[in-house]
């Protein structure tokens, strides 16, 4: 895949221009401009149902769009199967729920991808998910099966699952939102060591302490629109937009 | 589950009001029943060397002994743990079936002499028609609900317009359509591999809406997940949807195949040697039917409880990611 003649050189992991998105009359996504540089952390807050999900689920074609361009590492996206494919090999996804495969061991997790989807023999396969569990510091449930993990190890094994197809970019979509209290910084931890190696991130995430520390850029999103983005200084500590500073509010008196 | 923890319900036929009123009743109803008339009876009486009550034992005292004998016996398997109660009543309940059987006063020197046949060739040809069904509707059933759940119009056509059909009209009426209604388009289909195309294609129908149901009950996060891996849509039905629809569709498919063997009897409408056919005109010459049909009837359970291990034994093998 590495010869694919529609990658342009040095283009940024992600580029997304005039993207619009209407699930039936409702508009989803309105004319969103990002681009995401290399080993840059991006943050992406904002009201529920204001398109933080479903900006980063395009990226990975997991949702269509109508209007506007998605480049990834400078790649078109389109409904080629073979171009949603090669996207999926450059970006790495973690979701809400985990959604591991129930009915394997977490080392068929993270191997099964590499055998069916990088082609990699049993032997090699196994030791490079062995590696990435390593690397998220849960080696030694590697025999068990998901439900006999506790939900942040469910998530870092997911990590390690994505981590070890090797992306160009990590998508996170909520990470820690459906973990006990107890079990956020583990995962939150994890994702930190993620960000010394360098890797590039899209997180979308309600732990706005977290956002501030992680994040080299933030966007507030509201309505399906960007309203706001900057450093995490920035928008945080004096945002310009009304909303922005109405989500703030809200979000810091809960906390 | 051990008796101990169930708090709310205890062993209820050990409840003295329970058990005594129980026994009670059974008396009333041996008593009404004429107890002492059954065969059965007569032969228990003999095994306990009652030998003076033999030709007409006082009405009450052959329902009193029956009714103390199966209050004994309930008090007895309700002592026991879950597992053997179960095992006990089932051989119980099979030895009253024999006992049934035994006393229609069976030629078995008859049964002896056709049972051969009735194995190699009755038997041999109900297992092919079966097996090869099972294979084919299994397919189908797969094709079906993949065609189902695509979203292509013209698959989906298909697919609804298959299962209306052949869910719709009488097996027995889809082996005759195909055996005779297919030669009047110029199509000669043999006798077997006509039974085979019914019962494939209605139990494909069937089954086609439970591999549906089963794939529908898998989370739409696994499909996500697989395909942001990059999986290809081959790999994710394979590999991560299937494995865990399984479990949800082999119970009422195990029923839909245990259903067939004995579907897969209407055939002998079309003049196939199979064991019901068989059955039916071996005993014909003889006027034994009864034998020829309990024969049969114990060779077509045999080999439910023999699908029915093979069920329990898949259901394990697709059930272990959920031990913890």
């Amino acid at each position: 895949m590495s010869a694919d003649p529609a990658i342009i050189a040095d283009a940024p992991p992600v580029e997304i221009r005039g993207l619009s998105k209407w699930y039936g009359a409702f508009k989803a996504l309105d004319r969103v401009d990002l681009t995401i540089g290399p080993a840059e952390r991006l943050v992406i807050c904002g009201p529920s149902g204001s398109g933080k999900s479903t900006l980063i689920r395009t990226i990975n074609a997991l949702e269509g769009f109508q209007e506007g361009e998605i480049r990834v590492d400078g790649l078109r996206l389109t409904r080629e199967p073979r171009v949603v494919r090669a996207v999926r090999l450059r970006v790495g996804m973690v979701f809400q729920s985990f959604n591991l495969f129930p009915h394997m061991t977490v080392l068929d997790n993270c191997a099964l991808p590499l055998r069916r989807v990088r082609g990699l023999a049993v032997g090699p396969a196994r030791e490079r998910a062995m590696a990435y569990l390593e690397k998220v510091r849960i080696p030694e449930q590697a025999a068990k099966y998901p439900a006999q993990l506790s939900g942040g190890q469910q998530q870092r094994v997911a990590i390690a699952r994505a981590l070890a197809m090797e992306p160009q970019l990590m998508l996170l979509d909520e990470p820690t939102s459906a973990l006990d209290p107890e079990m956020v910084k583990e995962v939150l931890d994890t994702m930190v060591a993620l960000a010394a190696d360098g890797m590039t991130m899209a997180v979308v995430t309600h732990e706005m302490g977290f956002a501030r520390r992680f994040a080299t850029r933030v966007i507030f999103m509201d309505q399906g629109r960007i309203v706001e983005a900057g450093t995490p200084e920035a928008v945080f500590g004096a945002p310009k937009e009304e909303r922005t500073r109405a989500f703030l509010r809200q979000v810091l008196r809960e906390g | 589950m051990s008796v101990a923890d169930n708090i709310d319900y205890p062993p209820l036929l050990r409840r003295p009001a329970v058990f005594l009123s129980g026994v009670g009743v059974l008396f009333l109803l041996l008593l009404r029943a004429d107890a002492a008339h059954w065969a059965p009876v007569h032969g228990l009486f003999g095994a306990l060397a009652l030998t003076g009550l033999e030709a007409g034992p006082a009405n009450g005292l052959a329902a009193a002994l029956v009714a103390a004998l199966i209050g004994l016996n309930v008090w007895v398997i309700t002592g026991l743990k879950t597992r053997w109660q179960m095992w006990i009543v089932w051989l119980e309940l099979a030895a009253l079936v024999a006992v049934l059987f035994v006393s229609f006063d069976l030629s078995y020197a008859f049964i002896r002499r056709k049972l051969w046949i009735l194995i190699s060739i009755g038997l041999v040809n109900t297992l092919l028609i079966s097996a090869c069904s099972i294979v084919l509707a299994f397919v189908l059933a797969l094709a079906g609900a993949i065609a189902k759940l695509s979203g292509n119009g013209i698959a989906l056509g298909i697919a609804n317009f298959y299962t209306s059909l052949f869910r719709g009209i009488p097996l027995l009426m889809q082996i005759y359509l195909i055996y005779l209604g297919l030669p009047q388009v110029g199509i000669v289909v043999d006798a077997i591999p006509a039974g085979i195309a019914a019962l494939s294609l209605c139990y494909g129908a069937y089954m086609t809406e439970i591999f549906r149901g089963g794939i529908e009950s898998i989370p739409r996060g696994q499909w996500e997940a697989a395909r942001a891996l990059g999986f290809k849509p081959g790999d994710t039905l394979f590999r991560i949807i299937l494995p865990q629809a399984m479990r949800v569709i082999i119970p009422p498919t195990g029923n839909q195949f245990i259903a067939m063997l004995k579907d897969s009897s209407l055939v002998s409408v079309v003049g196939v040697w199979e064991l019901m056919y068989l059955a039916r005109t071996q005993g014909q010459a003889e006027f034994r039917h009864i034998e020829m049909m309990i024969t049969a009837s114990v060779i077509y359970w045999a080999f439910s409880i023999a699908l029915e291990m093979v069920q329990a034994r898949i259901e394990r093998r697709f059930g272990r990611d959920h031990v913890r």
